[in-house]
């Protein structure tokens, strides 16, 4: 349903700075595909999430989505059918606004632009219901201000919100990296609800090796701008940390001794 | 004597409110520094003063004028959002502009309207009460320029201008483009502008070319005035917390005037009160980390 072809992303293309944070990128993903994706740092992993949601211009490359071609389309216009979530938990609402007016925007993605009323007492009743299941007792707290709620909790209304209307695809860049091991057992716990439950296709990073095991029917890891191995189905059920590991080190060093011969033939 | 002072600054605060609320709308809700301002409400006041003396109807061209500065709002969006330029240059840019367009509408840089009708005349009163005639009519133009936003603000447009100034990021994940509502709100803001504008030129009996200058600092120190008292946690508090503002800052303004301060000093110690709010730090944590006219 999700295809990436020849994805290039180069920042400050021409610079001495330039960096190549995607090296002609191809995968295929398919409906209901829950793929984690993991990697060192700088390998790259949010740079494809960010070109799959249209944070930026590719350098070369195609993104295809249900059969349409939506490389040009603007960030906003694919936010229809992606839904997001991202490590910061400041990322994902509006602080300033209350829990209902948050959730509220999120219900009415497609009409945002009307002058309708935002929230009526029929929307309140859904918030409410949507908020229940969540399961933190914000359905009684619709009228607080999203800045004082706690990470665990905004990232948890940011899944809310990125899910309420079922997107077509889930991108969640770390979006537990930045709460104590608690709160981010309880947002996976809950990501993995949401998920099953609406069978929505998510492509969700993490640093945790466990947790890229345990999560989802597919697995990638990155490496400087590649995607150096792909797993699914009943060969991942079977891989353990060490697998992962061993995987890493040995393409790592692959990578380091290409980048020798390309240096030494320069 | 003691109680016309009063009324005086009564109505020019309230008037000068609602630029106030403009400014409130574009540097606060939107996060956007717009210095378009002190154009916009010259061409308000430029627009109705040429109309009145054509011989239009005075309250239709508090109409057109509120409708200029939309326009002038379209032009400060256009510059941004589609050429990508700066907001703070943006907003001057159109402000030196208008400069000129308003001189071209005018015809000359100052256009008086005491031999003219203009809505305080038209607008009467009967019985007792039509000593307060301009004040009333003033405090109807308030309310319902205070109902329409805070009814708009309310409305999933509404919604989408509040959650663009504070987190554009989850604004476009909300499948929003942030670059018209940027527009909008710039449209918004500048139309109170001008409708300020008009409403000035009418009550002080004339439009002057350079009337403008300053007013961005006057509606700043309004806007914080008007935080200080009502605060920052009550949204639908603060809009009518600005007129406020405004009515305090005028007072302030003719306090100093009858103290001896001469009306060329006004534009100093207008900067001087908004520079002692924005150092103050007690004041500024009370104010939060929003205002982004100061330099990080
Ligand atoms: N906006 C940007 N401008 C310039 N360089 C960037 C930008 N975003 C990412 N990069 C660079 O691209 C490379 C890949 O970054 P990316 O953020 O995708 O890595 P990542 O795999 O998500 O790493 P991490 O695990 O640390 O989040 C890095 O070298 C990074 O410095
Ligand atoms: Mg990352």
């Amino acid at each position: 349903m999700l295809k990436l072809i020849n994805v290039t992303k180069t920042f400050n293309v021409n610079t001495f700075n330039a960096t190549k944070a995607l090296k002609n990128v191809d995968l295929e993903v398919k409906n209901n595909d829950f793929i984690t994706i993991i990697g060192g740092n700088g390998a790259g992993k949010s740079t494809l999430l960010n070109s799959i949601a249209g944070v930026f211009d590719l350098t070369c490359g195609d993104i295809i989505l249900s059969d349409k071609n939506i490389t040009d389309m603007p960030e906003y216009k694919r936010a229809n059918f992606i839904g997001r979530v991202f490590q910061d938990p400041l990322m994902g609402t509006s602080p300033e606004m209350t829990i209902e007016e948050n959730l509220s925007m999120a219900l009415n993605k497609d009409t945002n632009l009307s002058l309708k009323w935002a929230v009526n007492k029929k929307k309140r009743g859904r918030i409410k219901e949507h908020l229940s299941e969540i399961n933190l007792g914000l359905e009684n707290r619709l009228d607080t201000k999203v800045k004082f709620l706690s990470g665990g909790q905004r990232q948890a209304l940011t899944l809310l919100m990125a899910t309420i209307i079922e997107p077509e695809i889930l991108l969640l860049d770390e979006h537990t990296a930045a709460l104590d091991p608690a709160t981010a057992i309880k947002i996976n716990e809950l990501t993995q609800k949401i998920i099953s439950n609406h069978k929505i296709t998510t492509l969700m990073i993490t640093h945790n090796m466990k947790d890229a095991l345990n999560f989802g029917n597919r697995l990638l890891m990155m490496n400087h701008g590649k995607l150096i191995f792909d797993v699914q189905g009943q060969t991942k059920e079977n891989m353990t940390i060490n697998h992962l590991l061993e995987i890493f080190q040995k393409k790592h060093k692959q990578g380091f001794y290409n980048d020798r011969a390309i240096l030494s033939l320069a | 004597m003691h109680l016309g002072f009063l009324v005086t600054s009564l109505e020019q605060g309230l008037i000068y409110g609602i630029m106030a609320i403009g400014v409130y709308i574009t540097f606060r809700i939107l996060d956007f520094a717009d210095l378009t301002v002190d154009g916009s409400i010259t061409l308000g006041a430029a627009v109705s003063a040429k109309m009145i003396i054509t011989g239009y109807n005075p309250f239709l061209t508090l109409i057109v004028a509120t409708f200029a500065g939309g326009i002038a709002g379209t032009i400060t969006g256009f510059l941004n959002t589609k050429l990508n330029i700066a907001p703070l240059l943006s907003g001057i840019l159109t402000m030196t502009s208008l400069y000129s367009i308003n001189l071209r509408i005018m015809g000359r840089p100052n256009i008086p309207l005491i031999s003219n009708e203009t809505i305080f005349d038209l607008f009467n009163i009967p019985y007792n009460l039509s000593s307060y005639n301009e004040l009333i009519l003033i405090l109807l133009v308030v309310l319902v320029v205070l109902i329409t936003l805070i009814l708009f603000l309310k409305t999933k447009l509404g919604f989408a201008l509040r959650a663009t100034g504070d987190n554009p990021v989850m604004v476009r994940s909300m499948a929003i483009n942030t670059k018209s509502i940027k527009m909008i709100g710039l449209i918004i803001a500048n139309s109170f502008v001008a409708l300020s504008g008009s409403l000035i030129g009418q009550y002080q009996g004339f439009a002057d070319i350079s009337m403008g200058i300053g007013t961005i600092i006057a509606g700043l120190a309004s806007v914080i005035i008007g935080e200080v008292i009502i605060g920052r946690d009550s949204f639908y508090f603060i809009i009518p917390g600005i007129i406020i503002g405004s009515v305090l800052y005028r007072g302030s303004i003719s306090f100093a005037l009858m103290s001896g301060f001469a009306a060329s000093d006004l534009k100093l110690l207008t900067a001087l009160i908004v520079i002692l709010f924005l150092s103050t730090p007690r004041i500024k944590s009370y104010l939060g980390g929003k205002i982004n006219v100061e330099a990080d």
